[in-house]
């Protein structure tokens, strides 16, 4: 199974990172085959719309779990529409994460967040 | 003739002036392009209004017709188009109106719809005709409302006071863009100082023959005055600051109106507009 994990710094002692649509890469993890891949997010360099370019990345990854701290609303609707789980995250660290996960400890995601949007 | 009154912030006087300068002409236009908070409009309170609801076309999808080549969705700068579930989603709340997915679709399977994105209100109060724009809240855009409010004026010729949104972004471009000359309305502080060099640096690009108001004057320090010297940029009046002044507008009444003072000093500002125009 493979986990897809917003976060910082293309590193697995790094962080995740707080925002969606914005985070500088994406860690695909494959749970079974302990193999991880980093994908720079390019939706973050966007003026707007970055959730929403950024929920076709992680469809097109193939993910079948995405681990957020948090979500907006544009990405949940599309996200909504594919098979994908969307799990809310509760340590920063990436390592933390995947074994919260591993172990059963996550819940899902039940709230989103209206964005950031607007800043122009 | 058409004059803007601008402003580099939010709270300088710019609809003071505006409101003030159209209600000392006999007969003139007032346009409100401040589309996402005019406020022109509670101090004239108009009659006779006529309402104009104003469109903008965004695109839907024939299902049928798609076939998920995606071109559209790598094409929108924007980000409203998505393709999930081999189905295209439009987020319409993000898409500018460029048309383009149209042109891309190798299917022809993306057609356009209209959206309701504001309000233009046109009418009369006293000698002065009224047009004010309100964009719909959450709205990306409100250029297409300030495009509407200056397509309905195109055949008249009496004097027009343009009232601008603040700032000097994109909508303050589209309501100057048609002016003969521009009003700067500047606070005598160092803040209004920026702000006033920001809408300086725009009118310039312009190149708008303007002058300046300093607005809310008192005998404390006018770093304002300070910079339009030393710029050599002309000062047309300062206003000083009178708390009768802020009590008959926070009342939503005109000076002009009530203060036969007031009048004379708005009428001569507008004198002197022509008068520079003229030379």
């Amino acid at each position: 199974m493979k986990i897809l994990i917003p976060s910082e710094q293309p590193n697995m002692n790094g962080e995740i990172s707080p925002s969606f649509g914005r985070a500088p890469f994406f860690l695909v993890y494959d749970i079974e085959q302990k193999a991880e891949e980093f994908i720079k997010n390019t939706a973050a360099d966007n003026r707007g719309g970055a959730g929403i370019a950024a929920a076709q990345l992680v469809i097109d990854s193939g993910a079948q779990v995405l681990i957020v701290p948090r979500l907006g609303e544009n990405a949940a609707e599309i996200l909504a529409t594919s098979n994908i789980i969307i799990k809310k995250s509760v340590s920063p660290a990436i390592k933390d994460t995947i074994r919260a996960f591993v172990n059963n400890e996550l819940a899902n995601l039940t709230s989103t967040h209206a964005g950031f949007h607007g800043a122009h | 003739m058409k004059i803007a009154v601008l402003s580099g912030k939010g709270g300088t006087g710019k609809t003071f002036v505006a409101v003030n300068l159209a209600s000392a002409i006999a007969k003139s236009i007032y346009l409100d392009c401040d589309v996402e908070e005019p406020n022109g409009h509670l101090f004239f309170t108009p009659q006779n209004i006529e309402k104009e609801e104003i469109k903008i076309k965004i695109p839907f999808v024939l299902s049928t017709l798609c076939d998920g080549s995606r071109k559209c969705v790598n094409f929108c700068r924007f980000n409203a188009l998505a393709y999930v579930d081999r189905k295209l989603m439009v987020f319409e709340e993000l898409c500018h109106s460029c048309g383009g997915c149209l042109l891309v679709c190798p299917n022809e399977a993306i057609k356009e719809k209209e959206k309701t994105i504001g309000v233009i209100q046109d009418g009369i109060s006293e000698g002065v005709r009224v047009i004010s724009g309100f964009l719909n809240p959450g709205e990306v855009s409100g250029i297409p409302i300030v495009k509407g409010i200056f397509d309905k004026i195109k055949a008249d010729n009496e004097p027009v006071i343009v009232d601008c949104p603040p700032g000097s972004a994109c909508m303050v471009m589209e309501s100057i863009k048609e002016a003969d000359y521009c009003l700067l309305v500047a606070e005598p502080t160092t803040f209004g100082v920026h702000n006033l060099a920001m809408v300086q640096e725009l009118v310039k690009v312009f190149r708008k023959p303007f002058s300046i108001i300093i607005n809310k004057v008192s005998d404390d320090k006018n770093p304002a005055k300070t910079y339009c010297l030393e710029q050599k940029l002309p000062i047309i009046a300062e206003i000083t600051y009178q708390e009768e002044i802020g009590r008959i507008s926070s009342d939503g009444l005109i000076l002009v109106r009530e203060k036969p003072d007031y009048e004379l000093l708005f009428a001569q500002i507008y004198k002197s507009v022509l008068k520079e125009l003229k030379r």
